[in-house]
């Protein structure tokens, strides 16, 4: 099967940690990250949200989802990138992760792509703004290279202070 | 098979409670004097369904109580046996270690087979020890009748009919299953395999020929357990049923044998197992087996029963739930709609205004009558209180009448279930307490029975549920002496509302003895702290010697609240109603401060602790200037506090909403809501803040 690229759909599970083929793709300052499609709900602007007390800067707040209490996290504020403003064309990519909905605010979405495995490389050590423990591997598609991140593990880990401790502890186990 | 058994074991459990808790109110109300057989039929009933479901569930345990009980119950019902205060007591006792062991088959762990045993051989003794003589003498007497039985009116005919279903598909592979099916329905009549589908197959239609005294509703109610829903088919035997009274002998052609006396005959029951042998099918009764399985009366009785199975359906909490979220979804949805059409000229979309109009109204029928899907009539909690007066009134040696009112009052479901202890505790300290000994209320020129009163109410958004009672009162000058010597600051210039809020403390009782009822002192904390928990509140009023009320006053749902809004900065949140104890704006002299910052204020000689929301939430552009904004004082917990807010909103009903489902607990926030705009706010846990505020104060001082 190694020798076969994963182009088509379910050849690409020969990699666990790559189960996905389609990724959808987003900008954080001037990297290019992407991040399984399955784990998308839905994307939508940015509207006004209720800051909870005493949280975290990058948690802006709550936002009503129809009628689902959905928290909102600035990752570019997380990460120190790009530039905080809040307009119309602000994305928040409404995610689904280990059963809980938590919004992202990023720069841009950029498109919906689908990742040979061949494609993907591990990734070697590297700065990139995301902690290099949440990174699947690498992407290149033409001149591009995309940061290939495991969204899930990187929203319920400690730091991002989206989960209660003991509710992380047992994601993380 | 344990494994497959157990997918129907929450049916049974359900099913079981319920009987349960039928005979348990039957039992209490039935008049001794003249016992209305209707009930006695009602009871043997409930009795014999438990056993047919617990013995089809291998719950031997059940069976073998219900067993005897039903024996026991069928000699009253066929005038055998008397039915005394005893037996009614036995049953009832029998009923409660029914309730144990069904707690125990449910939870896993093993309850006390002392108990069982003993509850057995006490019905037991109760049905054979005076009975046995009577029953000699009876049965030949009774047993000719019950012989020529289809001649006979009141003893329901037996009757042949042939059922027709498809077994669930995870059944119908195991023949192990039905097999036992069969057995238990071979012990309710007569059973004939007519056609069965091949071995092998996944899906086919049983179709047995039955001759049986079971009415169809509770036939219906053993094969429901294993069959599809829906496919059950219960149709009378052309041949014999056409004519209820078939004689015997068309019976007979059919190789059923002759209807058995109900009170069995041992050679018969060898028989019936001999023919059931012989048809290859039935292993022999266990050693268990009940004898002959009396008949049951198809009387009219089984007909609303039947209505009442069929018009209704089960159908998971869950899934009402989520219902209800949706549309309270929609809600405010339309609430958002109608806001965005308010700035339309009215005039030139008069169309779309009305169709506004339209859909307000529909939301509103739709959320009410989604609500109602939650609501359960009282009367649940209510019915357990006439089998709880009566063994306490026994037990104190007082003579008490117990009246209910509004027993058809609907309120949430989980609240139900959250309100049955509480209350139990104020009947009981009623009981106790309140209604005096026949002796003291004769010197005191009333009547000999006390009276408990019972009413439940719709008022406004809330429930109110009242437990009254007209004995003793509560004794002002009792309690404020039981209060100082507790080193309770209690002067005399208190207020009755104040003196009788006295007992909700912890550990304060007024009983002069501790007995087994109550007296030691816990209890009226519980009850306010679990009311408290609940949403709701509690209110006493009280004369000496008149009579003592409580109060329960509980919101209509869990899921909603009632809310008062306060703004802070730019923030909303809301405060529950049922903590707020005053509002107020503070002046300069009352502010009082410990090492050198503001912490108190001080409100009609007592000092309360302020926690100053903005700087708490660290909220920008709060309002800091104490005198400018407003104090809202709360109480959690017996403790005050008073939340300094910028200014108040208005009064809402707020459905709650869980944070912690997609984030995580927030400190000093119990919840969100979503407001009329859309916006979410945070609902403030008072208790916390109110805690976190002595706490604090106890750091700095």
């Amino acid at each position: 099967m190694q020798f076969q690229p994963a182009a088509t759909p379910g050849n690409a599970w020969h990699d666990e940690e790559i189960a996905a083929d389609e990724f959808l793709t987003f900008t954080l300052g001037g990297e290019e990250y992407a991040i399984d499609i399955l784990k998308v709900q839905e994307i939508r602007g940015y509207d006004a949200v209720t800051s909870i007390a005493n949280a975290p800067r990058f948690i802006k707040g709550v936002i009503n989802l129809r009628g689902t209490i959905v928290p909102i996290v600035d990752l570019r504020i997380k990460f120190g990138v790009g530039e905080v403003t809040y307009t119309a064309f602000t994305v928040v990519i409404i995610l689904n992760v280990a059963e809980r909905v938590v919004g992202i605010v990023v720069d841009s979405v950029s498109d919906v792509l689908a990742l040979p495995a061949a494609a993907i490389r591990p990734a070697p050590d590297f700065a990139a703004q995301v902690g290099a423990a949440y990174i699947l591997g690498l992407g290149t598609l033409d001149a591009r290279m995309l940061i290939l991140v495991d969204i899930e593990r990187l929203l319920l880990s400690p730091d991002m202070a989206l989960v209660d401790d003991d509710a992380s502890a047992e994601v993380a186990a | 098979m344990a494994i497959d058994m157990t997918q129907f074991y929450q049916v049974f459990f359900d099913e079981a409670d319920e009987h349960l808790a039928q005979m348990e109110s039957l039992l209490v109300a039935l008049d001794l004097t003249a016992p209305d057989m209707e009930d006695v039929n009602a009871i043997f009933r409930a009795a014999h369904s438990i056993k047919g479901s617990s013995g089809t569930f291998g719950f031997d345990d059940m069976m073998e109580i219900t067993h005897v009980m039903e024996t026991l119950l069928d000699k009253v019902r066929k005038g055998e046996l008397a039915l005394d205060t005893e037996r009614v007591d036995a049953c009832l006792r029998a009923g409660d270690v029914l309730r144990t062991l069904l707690g125990a088959h449910r939870g896993g762990q093993a309850a006390d087979p002392a108990a069982a045993a003993l509850i057995r051989d006490r019905l037991n003794a109760l049905c054979a020890g005076e009975g046995a003589p009577a029953a000699a003498s009876a049965t030949p007497l009774v047993a000719p009748p019950a012989v020529s039985a289809p001649a006979s009116p009141d003893d329901a005919e037996m009757r042949s009919l042939e059922v027709r279903f498809v077994p669930e598909p995870h059944v119908a592979g195991q023949r192990e299953l039905m097999s036992n099916m069969l057995e238990e329905l071979a012990r309710l009549g007569s059973v004939e395999v007519l056609e069965e589908p091949p071995p092998d197959a996944q899906y086919g239609q049983w179709r047995l020929a039955m001759c049986t005294r079971l009415s169809e509703a509770d036939l219906r109610g053993v094969i429901d357990f294993m069959a599809e829903p829906r496919s059950v088919v219960i149709l009378a035997r052309s041949d014999a049923a056409a004519a209820p009274p078939a004689s015997a002998t068309a019976e007979a052609a059919y190789g059923f044998f002759a209807p058995r006396p109900a009170a069995a005959e041992a050679e018969v029951e060898v028989e019936a197992v001999d023919e059931e042998a012989a048809f290859g099918f039935f292993a022999p009764l266990p050693a268990v087996a009940p004898p002959a399985v009396p008949a049951e009366p198809a009387d009219a009785a089984s007909a609303p029963a039947k209505v009442k199975a069929d018009s209704s359906i089960r159908v998971s909490v869950e899934k009402v739930d989520q219902l209800i979220n949706m549309v309270g979804e929609l809600v405010i949805t339309q609430s958002m709609l109608q806001q965005s059409a308010s700035q339309i000229n009215p005039v030139l979309f008069e169309s779309l205004m009305s169709s506004l109009v339209q859909l307000e109204r529909n939301t509103r029928d739709l959320q009410e009558s989604v609500m109602s899907i939650r609501m359960m009539p009282i009367s649940a909690v209510f019915s357990r209180f006439p089998r709880v007066v009566r063994d306490l009134s026994q037990k104190l040696g007082k003579q008490v009448e117990l009246k209910t009112r509004g027993e058809t009052t609907e309120l949430d479901r989980g609240l139900i279930e959250r309100v049955a202890d509480p209350l139990t505790h104020l009947v009981r300290n009623s009981l106790d307490h309140g209604i005096e000994s026949p002796e003291a209320r004769r010197a005191a020129g009333k009547a000999e029975s006390g009276t408990i009163t019972l009413a439940a109410a719709h008022k406004g958004g809330s429930v109110v549920i009242e437990v009254s009672d007209d004995g003793a009162g509560l004794d002002r000058a009792r309690i404020l002496a039981t209060a100082r010597e507790r080193g309770i600051v209690a002067p005399d210039s208190l207020s009755d509302a104040e003196v009788w809020a006295l007992i909700f403390d912890a550990g304060f009782s007024t009983a002069k003895e501790v007995t087994e009822v109550s007296g030691r002192g816990v209890g009226m904390d519980v009850v306010k702290k679990n009311i408290a928990a609940m949403g709701g509140r509690v209110e006493i009023e009280s004369m000496l010697g008149v009579g003592t009320r409580i109060t329960v006053r509980l919101p209509l749902t869990l899921a909603i609240l009632d809310g008062m809004s306060v703004r802070v900065g730019g923030e909303t949140y809301i405060l529950p109603l049922n903590y707020v104890v005053e509002s107020l704006q503070v002046t300069r002299d009352m502010v009082h401060s410990i090492s050198g910052a503001d912490r108190l204020i001080r409100l009609r000689g007592e000092f309360i602790s302020v926690v100053p929301l903005g700087t708490r939430f660290g909220v920008a552009q709060a309002q800091t200037d104490w005198c400018a904004g407003i104090m809202v004082v709360v109480e959690a917990d017996g403790l005050k506090a008073a939340l300094f807010v910028d200014e108040l909103g208005g009064q809402h009903q707020v459905v709650i909403k869980s944070l912690q489902a997609n984030f995580r607990r927030v400190d000093g926030v119990s919840g969100a809501t979503i407001m009329g705009d859309g916006q979410v706010a945070m609902i403030l846990d008072a208790p916390s803040l109110v805690s976190g505020a002595r706490r604090r104060l106890q750091s700095v001082a």
